[in-house]
């Protein structure tokens, strides 16, 4: 099995999933702190029916234009979304969760004619429900690191303008900085963090990537630097070793694997975490505990 | 000194349904220290947010320093209310200051150790030196909302809007911050400042603005601040303490 390893595909493979996870990682604090971590499951379920119409139009498999009708797609869904709530009574989550539900049914609806009239499963669309990292060929893998390197660059460069965006966007907007402007930017790299992710994760579980790795994070440092180099690893380690676990077995699915990866770091985060983690949580309170009473007792004794 | 340097015309607001502010007209000169007080749903933080673009404003016109403010943005500087950010965010006290010259910075630049040391400074001024390093979910209210006022100190503004800086504070802290705004003062600056405490009115401004919905009344607070006018502000909800003296006048919902 381990000499899946060396062909060099699949290293790519591997190395793309990483720099997914990285770039998802690092999307996943902006979205933690706008406190819209449903949104990213909106729009990666809102992906779908983009991806399948582009293959419909196309009739091939070609990555970037899956992914170009991907994004237009989620914007669709991130649109509608803003309409919703600006326009309506309606509040921010039930619209998410409306959109969600609504899009990725009409997905799984053109997913199946799809699949229908190009005979059986030869589309091979399936794989971006639950992601298959393994069918992705060079250029897809090409596609993957261009773009996850955009988002990187996009957040590292406006770092400063991120951090008062997202804590204060009132003061941020008094100083002449742009909110419209912010906000697009943020839906820009949030939707392309999610559409480069859909094929080695799946419109399923890419909100989970973008998630987890940043609230497993929080449990180790109070600054937001430091929060999002944690989140980038954590998202590349997930990446890396769902990727590789895998490809251990033939046909696995990549999406789960590096969803269950991510899930084991956040256990370790919320139990061993120096930030309120549950242990730490645990002995200080009880020590908090023993002072008191010790105090009680000495009290006690003097009256 | 006596030049305007706020000029607001005719400003109307509303939320959804409810008109909030409409026919709103005053003018606000240099060097002063303006109250703005009114009850509850008064009108008093859209007013600011109108004035400053963060609320759609429906009609009317402002100009600062006789320009719109796009253009005089710079000069101008904003404390929100303390509420109005999530403390939670992982960042400390120098930092936060810091925010209040990042349009000087510069924008997708980064903040150089000549400007680390401006905030520190600011942070020296509002008495929070020791606390630069210190988490902002681990500060106090008041401590909170020194942070707040030492980042508008180090944007340099010439027209300073402050929503409910004293909201919650303790005493030494309140003293702290109207000592500050005393100094802003003095070195030429204009400050308004919304208010709650009518007690304390008299003492800390020298110009009161009466809002509820509409400007009830303008001007020097020795003139304007009168029992009449302060009951036509809170439409006579109110009750008298003792020696009638207008600075012992509380609204009854305390």
């Amino acid at each position: 099995m381990w000499s899946l390893l060396i062909t060099s595909n699949t290293q790519w493979v591997f190395f793309s999933t990483m720099m997914l996870g990285i770039a998802a990682g690092v999307i996943g604090c902006l979205s933690y702190w706008k406190r819209q971590n449903l949104m990213s499951d909106a729009l990666s379920h809102a992906a779908l029916p983009g991806v399948v119409i582009a293959f419909l139009l196309i009739g091939e498999k070609n990555l970037l234009v899956l992914v170009i009708g991907a994004a237009v797609s989620a914007i669709i869904g991130a649109f509608s979304i803003q309409w919703i709530t600006t326009w309506s009574r309606i509040s921010e989550d039930a619209a998410m969760g409306m959109i969600l539900a609504v899009f990725y049914g009409l997905g799984i609806m053109l997913l199946t004619i799809a699949n229908r009239s190009f005979g059986g499963n030869q589309s091979g669309l399936d794989s971006f429900i639950y992601g298959q990292a393994a069918s992705m060929v060079k250029s897809d893998v090409m596609t993957m690191l261009v773009l996850a390197f955009v988002v990187l660059l996009v957040v590292f460069l406006a770092y400063k303008e991120w951090k008062i965006f997202l804590f204060d966007p009132q003061f941020a907007k008094g100083i002449g900085l742009s909110i419209r402007g912010m906000s697009i930017l943020y839906t820009s790299v949030l939707v392309i963090a999610i559409v480069i992710g859909i094929q080695a994760v799946g419109v399923i579980l890419m909100a989970a990537l973008l998630i987890i790795p940043a609230v497993s994070a929080r449990y180790w440092t109070q600054s937001f630097r430091m929060m999002l180099m944690l989140s980038a690893l954590f998202g590349g380690v997930s990446g890396l070793f769902g990727t590789l676990i895998s490809a251990t077995g033939k046909s696995l699915p990549t999406g789960p694997f590096i969803v269950v990866v991510a899930a084991a770091i956040f256990i370790i985060s919320l139990i061993l975490g120096k930030e309120q983690g549950v242990l730490l949580h645990y002995f200080q309170l009880r020590m908090q505990r023993k002072k008191a009473n010790a105090i009680g007792t000495k009290e006690r004794s003097i009256t | 000194m006596e030049s305007a340097i706020l000029i607001a015309e005719n400003v109307s607001a509303s939320y959804r349904k409810n008109t909030v502010l409409h026919n709103v007209n005053f003018k606000v000169n240099q060097g002063t220290l303006t109250g703005i007080i009114g009850p509850n749903g008064a009108g008093k933080s859209t007013l600011i947010k109108t004035l400053l673009d963060l609320h759609p404003r429906l009609s009317g016109s402002v100009t600062f320093f006789q320009q719109p403010f796009k253009k005089a943005k710079k000069r101008i500087g904003y404390v929100p209310q303390r509420g109005s950010v999530d403390w939670d965010f992982p960042t400390n006290a120098l930092d936060v200051v810091t925010m209040g010259l990042y349009g000087e910075i510069g924008w997708f630049k980064f903040p150089s150790r000549k400007h680390k040391e401006k905030a520190y400074e600011a942070l020296k001024k509002v008495g929070m030196a020791d606390y630069a390093d210190r988490q902002i979910s681990q500060l106090s209210g008041g401590q909170q909302q020194r942070i707040f006022l030492a980042r508008a100190l180090v944007q340099n503004a010439d027209l300073y809007f402050m929503d409910e800086p004293l909201a919650g504070v303790d005493a030494q802290t309140e003293r702290a911050i109207m000592f500050i705004l005393q100094e802003l003062k003095r070195n030429g600056k204009t400050v308004m400042v919304v208010h709650h405490d009518l007690q304390t009115v008299a003492d800390y401004f020298d110009h009161v603005l009466l809002l509820n919905r509409t400007v009830i009344g303008h001007g020097k607070t020795e003139e304007i601040f009168t029992k009449e006018n302060i009951g036509k502000t809170y439409g006579g909800n109110m009750r008298w303490l003792i020696g009638e003296e207008e600075k012992n006048v509380v609204p009854s919902y305390h």
